[in-house]
C-alpha cells in the first residue's frame, strides 16, 4: 500500500474505532502497521488447510 | 560471617533455619543494599518495608517456638510491579494504572513464596504494559545493568532482572509473553525460568496478551531457581488457563545427571543476526555437553511473525479504551503500537491462531526425537540504554524490535525454558534450554549439569 492509501486506513480505522489519533502520529502508526501487514503476509503465504484449528480452542 | 548479599536464597534459608542469622537480619541487610544500590539500578519501584520487617519477624518467632519456618525462610524477594500487592495499586510499568485502587489481595505466586517462608521487599520495574525488550520506562526511568549501568538490562522484566543480577535480592518474580524473562536474564546474565504455558498461575497480574502470558522467577543459581519454582506450582482457580496439574518439584532430580537426554542445537534461523558472543556462548553450552546433533527447527521466522501479529491485535484490544480516554498517558512508543494492533484486520489474527496450531504439532513431534533443544537467547550482549539500533549480520535492526527474535518463536506455543548465563567478558550472554511442555524438569537437570561443570554462573556485578 502506498503511503496515502495507509495514511487513509488509519483515519478510517480510527474513525470506526472511536480512537482519537492526532495526524503527527501516523508516520509511526503507518510505519507500526507496515511492519505488521508484512509479517501476517508470511504467515498468510503458508497455505493451510481449510479445517485448519486455530490454537484456541473454546470447549464446552 | 554469613553475607546475606553474597548467599544463594537456599543458603539463606538454610542459616535462618539453623540460626545461625536470623529473618529479621537477612532482610535489613537487603533493604540496606536496595536503599545503596537502587538509585544506581533503579530496579525498584515500591517498597514494602514495614511489611517485610512484620514478617520477617513472624518467621524469627515461630523458628524461637520450635515451628517449621519453611524451605524459603528469611529470603528477600521482590516481583515485577504487574504482580498484585495488597495495598498497591498494580502500575504494570504504566502512569495510567496509578490511578487504579490499591490491590486487595497479593497475587497467589506471592502467596505461596510467603508460604514457603519468603520474604516480599518491594515491586520492581518494568517496560510499559509489558510490551518492550528493552528495560526502558518513560514513567519511571530505564532500569540498569549491574554489570555497566550506562546499558540496557533488557525487558520487560528489566527490573526483575537488574535486581538479581545487582544482589539486591535473591530471587524475583517476572513474566514473560515474547521473552521478558529471558531477554533480560541474557543482558544482566542470571538464571530464568520461563515455564510451560499454563504451569504457574497468573492470576492477580496485569495481562498483556492472555495467550501468550507466562510467569516465572529469576535467580543466581539453578538451584535457587528450582526450589522458588518448586514453592510456586500447583492449579489455581482464579486462572483459567492453569493448568490442573499436581506440582511436580524439580529440585530433587536436579543433580540426577544428564544420562540419556537427547541435546541438540538449533541451527538456521537461530544463527542468522547472531553476534560473536551470541556463537561463543551457544558453542560453549554444546560442547560442554557434548551436543552434536544439529536440528532445523520448523519455520521459527512464520512462528515469530504470528506471535507479533497476535501480541500487537491482543494487546491493543486489552487497552482500547485506554487508548480512546488517555492516550496521551502511554509512553508513546507503546501507544503507536497498540494504535497500529487495534487497526489490524481480525483474518490476520486467525490465520496466525490457526498456523500456531499447525507450529505446535509439528514442534510436539521434534520433541519425539529430543528431549532439549539449545537456542541463543539474544543476538548480542546489553546494548547501550537509548540505542535504537544495532547491527546483525551486517544489517541495521531496531533494537526494540529484535531483542526477542530467538525467544519469540518458542514462547509462542507455551514451550519450557531455562535461560543460562554464560559469563563472558565484559558482558554475560544466555543460551535457552528448551524442552518438550510440562518437561521443566529436564531443562533444570541441565542447567544445574553446566552450573556444576563451570561453564553457567551469574557474574559478581560491577556495581
Amino acid at each position: 500500500m502506498s503511503t496515502s492509501d495507509l495514511d487513509e486506513f488509519i483515519a478510517a480505522s480510527a474513525g470506526v474505532l472511536a480512537l482519537p489519533v492526532d495526524p503527527a502520529l501516523y508516520p509511526t502508526i503507518r510505519f507500526n502497521l507496515e511492519v505488521t501487514f508484512r509479517l501476517a503476509a508470511l504467515v498468510a503465504d503458508f497455505r493451510l488447510p481449510d479445517d485448519a484449528e486455530p490454537a484456541p480452542v473454546f470447549r464446552a | 560471617m554469613f553475607d546475606p548479599a553474597q548467599a544463594s536464597a537456599l543458603d539463606i534459608a538454610r542459616a535462618v533455619a539453623e540460626g545461625a542469622t536470623t529473618a529479621s537480619a537477612v532482610v535489613e541487610a537487603a533493604l540496606a543494599r536496595i536503599a545503596a544500590l537502587n538509585p544506581v539500578l533503579n530496579a525498584f519501584t515500591d517498597m514494602t518495608v514495614e511489611r517485610a520487617r512484620a514478617r520477617a519477624a513472624a518467621i524469627d518467632a515461630r523458628r524461637a517456638k520450635g515451628e517449621p519456618v519453611g524451605p524459603l525462610a528469611g529470603v528477600p524477594f521482590a516481583v515485577k510491579n504487574l504482580f498484585d500487592i495488597a495495598g498497591l495499586p498494580t502500575r504494570a510499568g504504566s502512569k495510567i494504572n496509578r490511578d487504579r485502587p490499591p490491590a486487595e489481595r497479593d497475587s497467589p505466586l506471592i502467596e505461596r513464596l510467603e508460604a514457603a517462608g519468603a520474604v516480599l521487599v518491594g515491586a520492581l520495574n518494568m517496560g510499559e504494559y509489558a510490551y518492550d525488550f528493552t528495560g526502558e520506562n518513560v514513567h519511571d526511568g530505564p532500569s540498569r545493568n549491574p554489570h555497566d549501568p550506562a546499558r540496557m538490562t533488557g525487558g520487560s522484566s528489566g527490573g526483575s532482572a537488574g535486581a538479581v543480577a545487582g544482589r539486591l535480592v535473591p530471587l524475583a518474580l517476572g513474566s514473560d509473553t515474547n521473552g521478558s524473562i529471558r531477554v533480560p536474564a541474557s543482558l544482566c546474565g542470571v538464571f530464568g525460568l520461563k515455564p510451560t504455558y499454563g504451569r504457574l498461575t497468573r492470576a492477580r497480574t496485569f495481562p498483556f496478551v492472555a495467550s501468550l502470558d507466562h510467569v516465572g522467577p529469576f535467580a543466581c543459581s539453578v538451584g535457587d531457581l528450582a526450589a522458588s519454582y518448586d514453592a510456586m506450582q500447583g492449579p489455581d482457580a482464579d486462572d483459567p488457563v492453569c493448568a490442573a496439574r499436581p506440582a511436580e518439584p524439580t529440585a530433587p532430580t536436579l543433580a540426577t545427571g544428564l544420562g540419556g537426554l537427547r541435546i541438540a542445537i538449533a541451527g538456521g534461523y537461530f544463527h542468522h543476526g547472531l553476534s560473536p558472543e551470541g556463537h561463543t556462548a551457544l558453542a560453549t553450552v554444546g560442547a560442554a555437553l557434548g551436543v552434536t546433533r544439529a536440528i532445523e527447527w520448523p519455520e521459527p521466522a512464520r512462528a515469530r511473525a504470528a506471535a507479533y501479529v497476535i501480541t500487537c491485535t491482543e494487546g491493543a484490544a486489552l487497552h482500547i479504551d485506554r487508548l480512546r480516554t488517555r492516550p496521551q498517558d502511554f509512553d508513546p512508543a507503546v501507544r503507536d503500537r497498540l494504535i497500529a494492533g487495534a487497526m489490524v484486520p481480525a483474518g490476520m489474527v486467525i490465520q496466525a491462531q490457526k498456523f500456531r496450531r499447525w507450529y505446535q504439532a509439528r514442534i510436539l513431534e521434534l520433541f519425539k526425537e529430543v528431549d532439549a533443544v539449545l537456542l541463543p537467547a539474544t543476538p548480542c550482549t546489553a546494548p547501550r540504554i537509548g540505542q535504537d539500533t544495532f547491527t546483525l549480520d551486517g544489517v541495521e535492526m531496531p533494537v526494540r524490535a529484535n531483542l526477542g527474535i530467538y525467544t519469540q518463536p518458542i514462547s509462542f506455543v507455551g514451550l519450557p525454558v531455562v535461560a543460562v548465563p554464560v559469563p563472558l567478558t565484559p558482558l554475560p550472554i544466555a543460551v535457552q534450554i528448551v524442552a518438550a511442555p510440562w518437561r521443566e524438569d529436564v531443562a533444570l537437570r541441565i542447567a544445574y549439569a553446566l552450573e556444576k561443570r563451570g561453564v553457567v554462573a551469574a557474574p559478581t556485578p560491577a556495581v
